[in-house]
């Protein structure tokens, strides 16, 4: 155990002691014991931000469980810094936001152990070399997710939110433990850095396909890709704190970090870069389209999340095709992988802005409704200044950093043809349409958010509250990220040595040391042409916005996956309620048949198929006596069947009984046919002390068909028992072990009668369990029949009383 | 012999099977006494039923019939009694309570008065 994993632990551990302090200590709002913790773990991985440089991944291994082959194998490189510093940076940002979002009279302690939990879980993922470990701290980040969405539970959206989120997410990652299986089988090994390292061996082996499936959906479910977006709009249910955190910066980009991380192994398939690739431009059309009609501010932040994240999905796609070049050629392909490293930290940046500040809209004006909302400019003015900033960097706007990294997309976009792989050259050229169509739609929804609610008419009427400027604790958080999108924006390049550099040989191992150098200017390129395109176009279409609105209402509601995510609820639910309602029928009757009839199959079935030999070589002659008696139980059998009267079919039982005792005495067993002997007696006796009371035989109205099918299903175990015993009698195999009974029942047990000799001395703990049974048996007996409900006297319905 | 044995015993269960879907209680628990005869039987003839001396050790015979299956019917016996008295109790107890015999009749619980 090393400081590392303690840093990993430390929110876990605080997450335990947080609301314990909170019960005792409520004077100052929660948060600020909270900060403290991001903070450290911020400046702890600050501190290692040129050791990744040097190119050696740090790993540090505290055995925990090394049987399974589950150890806590902290590996820090490039790409886990990057993640690791993004998670812990923006969590104290965020936790800083939530003390003015929160008020004292929610749940905090609530609220920060599911936060610190959280925080824990994302550093686990991030950083954890053993896939087991990985997919433990993945699993907790799906919980606590789920915790946080659900946070205020009196709300019925967001316990629906937090269902949604947990089903689809849990489903991934499901898919993602069977992925890792099979990867650690394929690769002989749980950790990751080896695994890497012995990616040959795994792209020749038979699981590779496989693997490489499961963890596409996996990190496709986490990532809110399309199809499995829908739960992300949602799960905008939970505080604006935990969106701004969980589902913009951190938690969606966890299937991003998987993709990244098994780049090295997968790229070589053709199925990862175009399923990558084109799934993630199809989420970021699909999304940015949506997010035009969303009313809901959140809402509109839900899908533009969706459509950045399938943006860096896509250029993670074709960043690996690099890993089938040398050279100049890698290069290019591989500022593809640079350009996926750059937005995600722009995102975030940005993304969390952006939610911050819907936060406080919510917070100071009462709703984030876009229909309510309108020409607050001048009442907050920083936040609107702010906003415009976030915004038009999620635009792609120059002079910020979204600018940057959509040129940068843009440009692997375009030069996606030039690979000579997978049909790049020939489908390719579809990919820079779909992409600049995408960012079309990001530039309205861009531009409608922020003229929504700063600009145009002011509805003072409509607002709930009466608004007003920000607490300056509130903008704080907001002007810090806002001020990165500056700083990014105007000097790319301080990160591109000390983070994306690093990262970005993580993620590409095999390719020779990236430059990394992000301007301005790189000339007259396509890129450049289709950023024009996204400007004049997406400028017309947001001035025009009100016209081309209606053509959202044209799609119905079954062409959406919520429809079919709502139906597949319903009817699974309706379904199995229907099955079990099927076979479940409450009669005791059904049960048996559904025994029997398994017995009746599975004995047809057994001797089918089968080979069966019967050989009777031991078999006694047949004499009178047997036969005669053989007759008798016969025909009191059936006269039991067909007894109208009660009485007869007690002494045609009692027939049987004596019948059977009469049966030992010829087959040579003295005791059993006095013991049977006695007990059918007592047995008859209790049968015709007990109808006494009850009432007369009634066949309550069987009709022929209920009769038929018993007898059908009688017949047929009949039949099966007769089956077995012959052929179990005939396949003798070894002789009876009653040799060494009959052999030493005097000499070593003092006895004569062996029978006798075998229940007490022999085998007798069969005798003791026995007496045991009847011993409670008449227990049994002696409750029932004293002790008794007594509530219909009106007593209380728990005090049972003896009579 | 033992062919014939294992006749009677497979009819036997095929009536108590038969008795055992009905819907009188009374007919139940003859079924489900009526089965273990019929299991008993078919114990003792899987032993075999050949001819030999009483199981007593007896001097200069050597040839026994089997203990062993006895020792398990004669377990058995008491057992199917045991379950049988508690049957019957529990048959006598839930007519009283419930008012009737029929199966069909005690699907749902009895709603408190």
């Amino acid at each position: 155990m090393s400081l590392m994993h303690i840093m990993v632990l430390l929110p876990l551990i605080f997450a335990v002691i947080i609301p314990i302090f909170y019960r005792f200590y409520k004077k100052i709002h929660l948060g600020w014991f909270v900060l403290p913790i991001p903070i450290i773990i911020f400046s702890y991985f600050m501190s290692y931000i040129n050791v990744p440089d040097s190119d050696k991944p740090f790993i540090v291994i505290w055995e925990f469980m090394p049987r399974l082959g589950m150890n806590f194998a902290v590996h820090l490189d490039g790409l886990s810094l990057l993640f690791a510093s993004l998670i812990s940076g923006i969590g104290a940002l965020v936790v800083l936001y939530s003390i003015t979002y929160l008020s004292k009279n929610e749940s905090l302690g609530n609220f920060y152990c599911y936060l610190l939990m959280f925080m824990g879980a994302m550093l686990g993922v991030v950083l954890s070399d053993n896939l087991l470990m990985l997919y433990l701290f993945w699993e907790l980040t799906s919980i606590s997710s789920f915790l946080l969405i659900g946070y205020w539970r009196h709300k019925k959206s967001s316990i629906y939110g937090a269902q949604k989120s947990l089903l689809i997410t849990v489903f991934g990652g499901l898919m993602l433990l069977g992925g890792f299986i099979s990867l650690s089988i394929a690769g002989n090994s749980w950790s990751i850095t080896s695994l890497i390292q012995n990616a040959e061996t795994i792209q020749k082996s038979p699981l590779f396909i496989l693997a490489m499936v499961l963890v596409l959906i996996g990190a496709m479910t986490k990532s809110a890709q399309f199809p499995f977006h829908i739960w992300l709009p949602d799960a905008m249910e939970a505080p604006t704190p935990v969106s701004a955190y969980l589902h913009s910066a951190t938690m969606v980009k966890a299937g991003i970090y998987l993709v990244a991380r098994t780049t090295p192994i997968f790229a070589i398939n053709g199925g990862f870069v175009w399923t990558v690739t084109a799934i993630g431009l199809v989420t970021l059309f699909w999304a940015s389209f949506n997010a035009v009609k969303q009313q809901d501010l959140k809402g509109i932040l839900a899908f533009s999340t969706i459509s950045q994240l399938g943006m860096i999905m896509s250029m993670l796609g074709i960043g690996a095709v690099s890993y089938h070049y040398t050279g100049e050629e890698s290069q290019l392909f591989l500022a593809s992988i640079i350009a996926a490293v750059f937005h995600l930290i722009n995102h975030a940046t940005f993304k969390g802005a952006l939610f911050m500040i819907t936060g406080t809209i919510d917070h100071e004006v009462g709703t984030r409704d876009i229909k309510k909302l309108g020409g607050l400019m001048t009442i907050m003015p920083i936040s609107c200044t702010f906003t415009i900033i976030a915004a038009l960097s999620m635009a792609g706007v120059p002079p910020f950093n979204g600018f940057l990294s959509k040129e940068l997309f843009l440009t692997a976009m375009f030069d996606s043809h030039k690979a000579g792989v997978f049909n790049l050259s020939t489908l390719g050229f579809l990919l820079p349409v779909i992409a600049v169509v995408g960012s079309i739609f990001t530039f309205v929804y861009s531009f409608k958010y922020v003229h929504e609610i700063f600009f145009g008419e002011y509805k003072a009427d409509q607002l709930p509250k009466k608004p007003h400027e920000a607490p300056k604790l509130m903008l704080l958080p907001t002007g810090i990220l806002i001020s990165l999108v500056v700083i990014f924006g105007l000097f790319p390049n301080i990160l591109s040595n000390s983070i994306i550099a690093p990262a970005v040989r993580a993620i590409a191992p095999y390719a020779e040391s990236p430059e990394v150098h992000i301007s301005f200017w790189h000339g007259i390129t396509p890129a450049l042409m289709g950023t024009l395109i996204v400007f004049i176009v997406g400028f017309v279409l947001f001035k025009s916005v009100s016209k081309w609105i209606k053509v959202y209402a044209y799609q119905p509601e079954y062409l959406t996956f919520n429809y079919y995510y709502d139906r597949g609820i319903y009817l699974s639910s309706y379904i199995s309620n229907k099955i079990t309602q099927s076979y479940m029928t409450g009669f005791i009757r059904s049960y048996l048949m559904y025994i029997f009839s398994f017995f009746i199959i599975m004995t047809a079935l057994t001797i089918f198929t089968h080979p069966v030999s019967i050989a009777f070589d031991h078999i006694s002659e047949i004499r009178p006596y047997e036969v005669i008696l053989m007759g008798l139980i016969l025909v009191s059998t059936f006269c039991i069947v067909l007894a109208k009267s009660r009485l007869f079919s007690i002494i045609m039982l009692a027939a049987v009984g004596y019948s059977v005792a009469l049966f030992f005495v010829l087959f040579g067993a003295p005791d059993l046919a006095l013991t049977q002997l006695s007990i059918e007696t007592i047995s008859t006796a209790l049968f015709l002390l007990c109808f006494f009371h009850l009432p007369k035989m009634n066949r309550h109205d069987e009709d022929r068909k209920f009769k038929i099918g018993n007898f059908l299903i009688a017949i047929c175990v009949g039949i099966s028992v007769i089956t077995i015993g012959l052929i179990a009698y005939g396949n003798r195999h070894f002789d009876s072990i009653s040799k060494y009974y009959i052999d030493n029942v005097y000499d070593l047990a003092a006895g004569k009668n062996m029978v006798n000799v075998i229940l007490v001395d022999f085998r007798g703990f069969d005798t003791l369990f026995e007496s045991a049974v009847l011993g409670i048996a008449g227990l049994g007996i002696y409750t029932l029949i004293k002790l008794r409900d007594n509530n219909k006297n009106g007593g209380n319905e728990n005090e049972e009383t003896i009579e | 012999m033992e062919i014939l044995m294992i006749f009677v015993a497979g009819i036997i269960i095929s009536v108590s099977v038969y008795l055992v879907l009905s819907k009188s209680l009374i007919r139940i628990i003859i079924g489900t006494t009526l089965l273990s005869h019929g299991v008993h039987l078919m114990l003792l003839t899987m032993g075999g039923l050949k001819k030999g001396a009483l199981p007593i050790e007896t001097e200069g015979i050597k040839n026994y019939v089997d203990p062993l299956p006895q020792a398990l019917i004669l377990t058995a016996i008491v057992i199917a009694f045991a379950v049988t008295a508690f049957f019957l109790v529990l048959a006598f107890r839930s007519y009283k309570e419930l008012g009737t015999d029929n199966l069909e009749e005690m699907k749902e619980v009895p709603k408190d008065e």
